[in-house]
């Protein structure tokens, strides 16, 4: 079953242009590439956060996108959990806060995330009073993972999830992420420009330049 | 220390810049919202309307009210007959004027502090599932609502200046409409004017000083907080 389908078109008034196709059958698909290349706007037309020209998205066996069927689901509706580079979270709330500010379906979720055992999975238990200035980057990343997670995502984005952080810190982060997609086998789109990274959690990498993709395969072939 | 047509007047003052706030302050952040995310050709018609009782003489804007919401008034009819209020020449008329002086520089505040709150947060809280009416209530308004509350004071301090609008639209009548600014200039009319509208001179200046030292440290404080 392909877990996920792109294909889109899109030409900015920057004159760049992003002419993207491909399909994933993997759990862990990775996006790699230049800065510049159009990983992160790939992702933002996943989640629904900008709209492609042309094109058609279908994420699990939902199509989210299609232009000529006109059919646009609106990001709230599409249930993509997204851990941004920047994290995003919510100055204004502590962690705890932040944790539970997604609003999931209301129906039973199907990978069954408990609040308890993802805030212990990632290590969270001791931070939920505290705001998000006073965090370090590392744990900033674990709250906004936990965050996406807790919409009870049907697919996760994760754009560059060790990106501003030291190599030591990296690799925990990457455990963290590494357990989480073990625990509750959520399909993932990771974008990364550290190939050890990539290489650890994917089994599948995807490879883009200037918005079009140059190759496609097993990531363990380089 | 006041007598009581002074104290009177401070009292109408104070009522009159807290109800033309309150009845502002909700367009105010609707169209603060509308103003700092939507971007077209055209709002600079909707932005000069605004802002017009900024500069506008208020005498004017009092004219305007006055054609607007007297008894013949298209709007003063219809509030005549659905609700019985009459407008002119009651403390609803000085709410009304307070409210319009007032608006623009609450929406001018406000619409900054919308500016400065991130969209990227706001996206965030769509792509958590949250409708745009949901993101708006749990991240842009209290992201913006040291700016809202700030907008709020600067308002209600411009209201208690208030003159020209409200002496056109409600009069100056002592016990009912006269408030401070119109308790002046009736004091100053009178023999040895000058000293006995002192007392009211000095309630007006603290009070503009509390309201708008109230909006400086606010608008401080956010910038701050965004600073950090």
């Amino acid at each position: 079953m392909s877990y996920l389908d792109f294909r889109a078109s899109h030409r900015f008034s920057t004159g760049f242009r992003l002419h993207a196709e491909f399909e994933t059958d993997q759990l862990v698909t990775a996006l790699c590439g230049p800065s510049g290349s159009g990983k992160t706007t790939i992702l933002e037309m996943i989640a629904g956060l900008k709209q492609p020209q042309r094109g058609r998205i279908e994420v699990g066996r939902k199509v989210v996108l299609d232009r000529q069927r006109r059919i646009m689901v609106p990001p709230e509706r599409r249930r993509i959990g997204f851990v941004f580079q920047d994290r995003r979270l919510f100055p204004h709330l502590t962690v705890g806060g932040n944790l539970q500010f997604g609003q999931g379906p209301k129906d039973t979720p199907r990978n069954g995330i408990r609040f308890d055992r993802l805030v212990e999975v990632l290590d969270l238990g001791h931070l939920l009073e505290r705001y998000p200035r006073n965090l370090s980057g590392g744990e900033q990343q674990r709250v906004a993972l936990g965050r996406a997670l807790l919409i009870h995502p049907e697919f996760l984005l994760l754009d560059e999830p060790t990106a501003a952080l030291d190599e030591p810190l990296r690799d925990r982060i990457l455990d963290y992420i590494a357990r989480v997609i073990g625990e509750w086998r959520i399909p993932t789109l990771i974008v990364s420009h550290v190939r050890e990274a990539v290489l650890r959690l994917a089994s599948r990498t995807i490879l883009l330049k200037q918005g079009r993709i140059v190759s496609s395969g097993s990531a363990s072939l380089r | 220390m006041l007598t009581e047509s002074e104290w009177n007047a401070v009292v109408t003052s104070l009522k009159v810049a807290t109800a033309s706030v309150a009845l502002g302050l909700p367009f105010a952040i609707g169209l603060g919202y509308f103003l700092a995310r939507w971007r077209s050709p055209g709002k600079w018609i909707v932005e000069t309307v605004v802002n017009l009782p900024l500069v506008l003489p208020p005498v004017a804007t009092g004219v305007l009210l006055l054609l607007l919401m007297g008894r013949n008034g298209p709007l003063g009819r219809l509030l005549d007959e659905l609700l019985g209020w009459r407008v002119v020449f009651t403390w609803y008329g000085a709410v009304a004027a307070g409210a319009i002086v007032s608006f623009p520089l609450m929406v001018r505040t406000i619409r900054v502090s919308f500016r400065s709150v991130d969209t990227r947060l706001e996206e965030a809280a769509r792509s958590l599932g949250r409708s745009r009416l949901s993101t708006f209530y749990r991240v842009s308004l209290p992201l913006a609502l040291r700016g809202i509350v700030a907008g709020s004071f600067l308002g209600f301090a411009r209201t208690l200046g208030e003159f020209g609008a409200t002496m056109m639209v409600a009069g100056n009548i002592p016990g009912q409409t006269q408030t401070i600014p119109t308790a002046i200039y009736s004091l100053f009319q009178s023999p040895g004017g000058v000293g006995r509208s002192t007392r009211l001179l000095l309630v007006s200046i603290l009070l503009a000083c509390v309201a708008l030292a109230a909006s400086e440290i606010l608008e401080r404080r956010r910038e701050r907080h965004e600073l950090s």
